[in-house]
């Protein structure tokens, strides 16, 4: 006989789950699927938000990653930057408490958006080994160095301070900060932690990268500018873009009096004549206090919202890597290349969201394949998923063979050709959490495409001379082939010495050579 | 200088002027394609019209022709310096070499060199013959005439079963003794066969010429010195259907291919003695005749378009073959007795003056 359980039991076994208990049990959310990917990704979470941190502190970074093998699978990995450095008291919140930043709230273009990556990684090591993550930060050239090793408490989301000095080190000279972990992994060279950082140095020609890998030996990804881009300006939210969830919360902490004050202060184009617009539409008072709406009345708000015509968000808000700085870029990581071309497009808009595509296409690496794909989102490379998303979708309908290269219906073109395709945007949609392929919107698709005929026109032109200068080269093999037997026989009909007459149409060869063929010469 | 020494020297000089003026070395040859080839009714022959095509070296499509034609040329002048004669396939493998480093050749093939040699005979106007090049004998004779050829005297008469083997240059050939009223050309190996071993030519005092299919040049142009230099009228026996007819045709008239000789060695007075679509009806030799094929109906067609088979005999002879659908070869007059053609048929023809123009 079964015991009856009551509603009291269940409610008794029925508890919160924290976001850390939540990812500890779904690490592939996270992207930590595998232990060769486990690696790749806690190299990547700590080199993206050094990146990130030295942008937006105007600071020219320059990282150094050390990736060592500690016996059996156990990898030692530290990333040491140049940035500002963090406060003593944030160190354990930034590094020790998921779902923390300052990135999730806003709309602006930066590597991270959800404030997952950095203590995801500390929470994974510590799955994986049990150990505390060690981080080391300083603000100012004569201020003390923070050592913290942290834990994290997954049942409350909390960090778990295992030690903590202040310290007069000389590890870091003026400010920067230092993270090291202890993971188990894979190390593996393709698709992992070397063509992450070869890849990031393209999409970041400003950064300076030292490696040293389990091998030991250093590779030195230098910078191409000396200049960090123009910074991403933080935007409002476009009332195109805008979902329920985000309004509700949006509603709740304005400082708005009014709904029109509301509509027009907390989103982007959006103006008196449209606020209004929109509340008589919705059929709510424009004086009604934003906080006060019930949830069918910010359904009818939000509805209203899509249905007025305003303007489309301003589009300076992103930084793009540069035409000319992504092409240097990829000429110093393929200098074997014979030809390379970008193009930066003018930004375009999704779902009331900015975006700006790039692309850039390099002639002459490797073997006559299908083509190798770069794929980057605000300038961090995706490795994984290399079949998904928006950028392959549109490299694969896009018509290869108008523009020189092999191509057979709906797959990559052939050819020793790398594509590469950058995204920027304050909000990039990725097909999951673990950002791997961006989502392909259709008016994501179609910018892409733009791009890459625009680069396509290029590479057809240079092929175009390619061809020509290679059919010159035969031409001139072949006139230099027969103009001794020309040469001997006009010497026997002509009674004149064979070595002058050679040697005068020698001289003529390379004068002669672009003429155009024509007819077949047959009696 | 010999003639043909002075023309190539001169092809020479021409090319070197082009190289010191700075120009794209050529060589300007008249075209041979059809398109080029006109029946001249005056002569009745056919003939090369005027259209010209440039040779250059500085053209990736011509360089290798253009100097596979002076690699010909100097070897001609060579042959005529030294007063000697060799055969085309001679030549194909004297020239032919390999460039340095490379897998190419200067020949490939002698279907390659042999088109070079009509070239320059197109140039230059000169003959192969003159050019002292040589090809495979083709062709027999008997009768009775008297030759020297390179010193040696023969007697066509004498040569028992055989007859004499016409070489590819028959100008250099003296005639002695030439005693007959007609030229009898028949294309069959066998017909010839059969009429020399009935002495025919002897029986009907003529001088008998088996072409073995169609005539070579050498043929050709002994048919037309016995025509030229002796008066002679000039018969031609072949099979009744239109490649029988149109070996007939280029011996009289010439071919389309060789268009540029037409007038050094054809016969234009020549006259076609059978075998005709109605000798088929006339002597009863409906058991004997071959059912003719898509082909023959289509080339027996351009037959009739043909200029120089515009005559109304020839018109009525290949209708009726069209629309009868059939053919006859020589061997069918057999029916009738082996004899029949020789001392029947061909005697009756000739004295009756039974011919087509």
């Amino acid at each position: 006989m079964t015991e009856e359980k009551t509603a009291e039991y269940f409610a008794s076994q029925q508890k919160e789950i924290s976001v850390s208990q939540f990812f500890e049990k779904n690490k592939h959310l996270l992207g930590f699927d595998n232990p060769t990917k486990a690696l790749l990704m806690v190299v990547k979470e700590a080199v993206d938000n050094s990146l990130d941190a030295c942008e937006e502190a105007g600071i020219i970074p320059d990282i150094e990653v050390v990736v060592k093998n500690v016996g059996d699978d156990n990898y030692k990995v530290s990333v040491k930057d140049n940035g500002p450095g963090i406060v003593k008291t944030q160190i354990p919140k930034i590094f020790g408490k998921l779902l923390y930043g300052s990135k999730f709230h806003r709309l602006k273009q930066s590597r991270g958006q959800q404030g997952i990556g950095i203590s995801a990684a500390v929470l994974f090591c510590q799955l994986m080994t049990g150990k505390p993550t060690k981080i080391w930060s300083k603000t100012g050239k004569n201020k003390k160095t923070h050592y913290f090793e942290l834990l994290i408490n997954s049942r409350d989301n909390e960090p778990e301070i295992i030690k903590q000095e202040d310290l007069d080190s000389p590890l870091i000279k003026e400010h920067g900060t230092k993270i090291e972990m202890l993971i188990i992994g894979r190390y593996r060279r393709k698709r992992g932690i070397d063509d992450y950082l070869k890849q990031t140095s393209i999409s970041n020609p400003f950064a300076k990268i030292k490696y040293r890998g389990p091998d030991g030996k250093t590779i030195i990804f230098p910078r191409t500018v000396n200049k960090l881009p123009k910074a991403a300006k933080e935007i409002k939210p476009h009332p195109y873009g805008v979902e329920f969830g985000v309004l509700d919360r949006m509603l709740k902490e304005t400082k708005a009096k009014s709904l029109v004050s509301f509509l027009t202060r907390e989103f982007s184009s959006i103006g008196t004549k449209s606020a209004g617009d929109i509340c008589k539409i919705a059929g709510i008072k424009r004086s009604v206090l934003p906080n006060s709406l019930k949830r069918n009345e910010i359904k009818k708000l939000l509805a209203a919202m899509q249905k007025v015509k305003v303007q489309r968000p301003p589009i300076d808000c992103i930084s793009p890597i540069g035409e000319s700085e992504f092409k240097k870029s990829l000429e110093k990581e393929y200098p074997e290349a014979e030809f390379v071309t970008t193009v930066t497009r003018e930004p375009a808009v999704y779902r009331g969201t900015p975006f700006q595509i790039e692309v850039g296409i390099v002639y002459g690496v490797g073997e006559d394949k299908p083509v190798d794909v770069l794929r980057f989102a605000n300038r961090v490379p995706l490795l994984y998923q290399a079949g998904a998303g928006a950028i392959v979708e549109a490299i694969k309908e896009t018509d290869w063979k108008r523009y020189g290269l092999k191509q057979s219906l709906g797959n990559l073109p052939s050819g020793p050709v790398i594509i590469a395709v950058h995204m920027a945007s304050s909000w990039v949609p990725f097909i999951s959490e673990s950002k791997e392929a961006i989502a392909p919107y259709p008016n994501i698709v179609k910018e892409i495409k733009l791009a890459l005929q625009d680069a396509g026109r290029k590479l057809s032109s240079f092929l175009s001379g390619k061809r020509r200068a290679g059919q010159q080269k035969r031409r001139l093999q072949i006139f230099e082939r027969y103009a001794p037997e020309v040469a001997r026989a006009l010497s026997e009909l002509t009674g004149k010495k064979q070595k002058e007459i050679e040697k005068k149409i020698l001289s003529l060869t390379r004068k002669n050579i672009k003429i155009e063929d024509s007819g077949d010469g047959n009696g | 200088m010999d003639d043909v020494i002075k023309k190539l020297n001169k092809l020479g000089l021409s090319i070197l002027n082009d190289i010191e003026n700075g120009k794209n070395p050529s060589m300007e040859i008249p075209i041979r394609s059809l398109s080029n080839v006109i029946y001249d009714k005056k002569t009745k022959q056919l003939t090369l019209g005027e259209k010209k095509l440039k040779r250059h070296f500085f053209n990736v499509a011509h360089s290798k022709k253009f100097m596979q034609t002076l690699l010909v040329a100097a070897f001609c002048k060579s042959l005529a310096e030294e007063g000697i004669h060799t055969s085309i396939r001679d030549m194909y493998y004297n020239l032919k070499r390999s460039f340095p480093g490379t897998k190419e050749n200067t020949f490939d093939e002698q279907s390659e060199s042999d088109p070079i040699i009509v070239d320059l005979e197109v140039m230059l106007d000169v003959l192969r013959e003159q050019l002292r090049l040589t090809t495979d004998r083709k062709g027999i004779v008997a009768g009775n005439v008297i030759i020297k050829d390179r010193g040696d005297t023969i007697n066509w008469a004498k040569l028992g079963s055989g007859g004499w083997s016409i070489p590819s240059t028959v100008e250099e050939i003296e005639f002695k003794k030439v005693d007959a009223d007609f030229v009898l050309v028949i294309e069959k190996n066998a017909g010839f066969e059969r009429l020399h071993e009935d002495k025919f030519w002897k029986k009907e005092n003529c001088i008998l010429i088996g072409t073995g299919g169609q005539a070579a040049r050498g043929a050709r142009l002994l048919i037309q010195r016995l025509s030229r230099e002796f008066g002679l009228p000039v018969y031609v026996f072949t099979d009744s259907d239109p490649y029988g007819w149109y070996i007939y045709s280029v011996i009289k008239s010439g071919s389309m291919s060789l268009a540029h000789v037409s007038d050094r060695i054809s016969t234009p007075s020549a006259k076609f003695i059978g075998l005709t679509i109605s000798d088929i009806y006339k002597f009863d030799l409906k058991r004997c005749i071959i059912k003719a094929r898509e082909v023959d109906i289509k080339r027996a067609k351009e037959l009739l378009n043909y200029e120089w088979f515009q005559k109304p005999e020839w018109q009525k002879e290949i209708n009726l073959m069209i629309e009868k659908g059939v053919k006859a070869e020589i061997e069918a007059l057999s029916n009738r007795g082996l004899r029949f053609m020789s001392e029947t048929y061909l005697p009756e023809k000739i004295k009756n003056e039974e011919f087509l123009p």
